[in-house]
């Protein structure tokens, strides 16, 4: 058996084929979202929106309705709620959305015991992801919402990337600072419920950061971060979507694990010489 | 009062205002009028609000009470003619992108909404460049360039936006001396071409040679007006509470020695 067919088994079977597109889109989209994250230090954001989602999940199956909107709403809600909390001082915002985001997820597992016996072990797959599991609505879903996405990126791309890098100065230049960078956590929620049934509430943060990382290692200009990190991230679904079939092992954590990889590999081989230094010391959410 | 500043249009009226952070004043009642054409230091101890100042002309900071007015019009309708230059640490110089993406920025607000700079843009920029001495610079990584090369990317930034009005944050703080000429002589070149220049200024020393207008400013006004009238140790000890070592020795970090009289 050549090389071939071992590439070309897998996708004889139509939940198969469904799920590789499913995993390279998703490492797509979280990519260019992903380089925001990466550089505006919205990781610990995007971990809870991720488990936000879930609870949003849980009310979706017990109150019967499509999985997508529950979760939309949820992550949705969440960003906005950040966003307002995060543009407010006082209460540090990293403990407050601690707090907001294990509280909602605890309510989740709650109510997915009580609500719903037959279902858990659908649920436990929303955890740590089914890639196998993406119906063809599903796909559907991924491939609207992730061109929603990247169509907002790109035609704001000028004005987001401004705000990231100078957001005092955009906002004297007449861009509204506030509401650019609630647009940007509603995305990062948005992405992060497209991510979810595939790589799992618990791993979605990895494919938002591990990539774009990866690709901060390798260049200095923005444009080449975002492209250099949805290929990673494609790669990272690929590879690991295979690995998981022939090995039988998780889909989601082994895409995962793929794209820890390529990053520790860019870590080892990195041209920037301390590159790593910066991306461990991202200052918190502003 | 706003009627008479609309008649005359200064390029910046300031009335009445008044900033506080939670619950402590930062300006306190401020009144200023900034006459087209001057090239103004405004000066005071740290904590006096010059920072603040700059921000609330802008419209970065919400005011308690009071307005700013720039050319007679209320910001929203002029905002293209006032740049601005931050201080230097305000931005993470780690960010992936280039010296002349960065300059580029300063077009964005003319260019508007979705369109993309081309080449009119880019060749603003490496004009602006040239002007500040960077223009072999362009396609650095900005983390490259030293402190006194980033001052004069932001100046660059600031350049191509032509504006008439031009707030600039402590251009001068920790720059080398090529970049401290280079800032001189454009401060000079904006005036002869008619602009209005604000500078928050940390060296009482070089006051009367860099600049013809001084703001002094702690938390309240305490006056504003021509160099020559207003920068006396009088009003300066005024401004500074007191003991102040006027026209000494500047210290390792080029400040005048012993500003701190009100801080103690």
């Amino acid at each position: 058996m050549g090389l071939l067919d071992l590439l070309l088994e897998p996708l004889s079977y139509g939940f198969l084929q469904r799920g590789l597109v499913a995993g390279i889109l998703i490492g797509v989209i979280c990519a260019v979202i992903g380089t925001f994250v990466v550089l505006k230090g919205f990781a610990f954001i995007g971990d809870a929106l991720a488990h936000i989602a879930f609870t949003g999940i849980v009310v979706a199956f017990i109150g019967g309705f499509a999985f997508y909107l529950g979760a939309l709403v949820a992550a949705v809600l969440a960003a906005l709620g950040i966003g307002t909390v995060s543009r407010r001082a006082g209460i540090s915002t990293d403990t407050s959305i601690g707090i907001l985001f294990s509280g909602v997820f605890a309510l989740g597992i709650v109510l997915a015991s009580v609500g719903i016996q037959t279902y858990t072990v659908d649920l436990f797959s929303y955890l740590f992801g089914d890639i196998l599991g993406v119906q063809a609505a599903d796909l559907v879903a991924i491939a609207l919402l992730g061109a929603l996405v990247l169509l907002v990126v790109l035609a704001l791309y000028k004005e987001l990337v401004f705000v990231s890098f100078d957001p005092v100065v955009a906002e004297a230049a007449g861009l509204p600072g506030g509401v650019l960078q609630m647009l940007l956590l509603v995305l990062l929620a948005v992405t992060v419920v497209v991510s979810v049934q595939a790589v799992g509430v618990v791993l979605v943060v990895a494919m938002l950061v591990t990539p774009s990382a990866t690709a901060y290692l390798l260049t200095n200009r923005f444009g080449r971060m975002m492209a250099l990190g949805a290929g990673f991230g494609a790669l990272s679904a690929l590879i690991g979507f295979y690995l998981s079939y022939y090995l039988n092992v998780p889909s989601g954590g082994t895409i995962v694990l793929v794209a820890s990889a390529f990053f520790l590999l860019a870590l080892i081989f990195s041209p920037k010489r301390g590159g790593w230094r910066r991306l461990f010391a991202t200052p918190a959410v502003r | 009062m706003l009627a008479t500043a609309t008649a005359t249009a200064h390029p910046i009226t300031v009335r009445d205002l008044t900033v506080a952070y939670h619950d402590r004043a930062v300006l306190w009642d401020v009144d200023l009028d900034v006459p087209r054409g001057v090239l103004m230091a405004i000066v005071g101890p740290n904590g006096a609000g010059k920072t603040t100042l700059i921000k609330a002309i802008l419209g970065l900071v919400p005011v308690v009470a009071g307005q700013v007015r720039i050319e007679g019009k209320p910001l929203a309708e002029v905002r293209r003619r006032v740049a601005y230059v931050p201080q230097r640490g305000s931005v993470d110089w780690d960010f992936p992108t280039s010296v002349l993406d960065v300059v580029m920025m300063g077009r964005y607000g003319a260019l508007g909404w979705i369109r993309r700079p081309g080449h009119r843009e880019r060749q603003a920029a490496l004009d602006a460049l040239e002007q500040v001495g960077m223009r072999d610079f362009a396609g650095r990584q900005i983390s490259q360039l030293s402190g006194g090369q980033q001052q004069r990317v932001f100046l660059a930034r600031a350049l191509v936006q032509d504006a008439a009005i031009y707030l600039m944050d402590e251009p001068f703080q920790g720059v080398d001396a090529t970049t401290e000429r280079t800032i001189v002589g454009l401060l000079r070149d904006l005036r002869s071409a008619g602009k209005t220049v604000v500078v928050v200024h940390h060296d009482l020393q070089t006051v009367p040679e860099y600049f013809d207008w001084v703001t002094l400013l702690n938390v309240r006004k305490i006056a504003s007006g021509p160099v020559e009238e207003v920068f006396t140790p009088e009003l300066l000890r005024r401004t500074y509470g007191g003991h102040i070592a006027f026209l000494g020795q500047p210290d390792q970090d080029g400040t005048v020695a012993a500003v701190a009289g009100g801080e103690e």
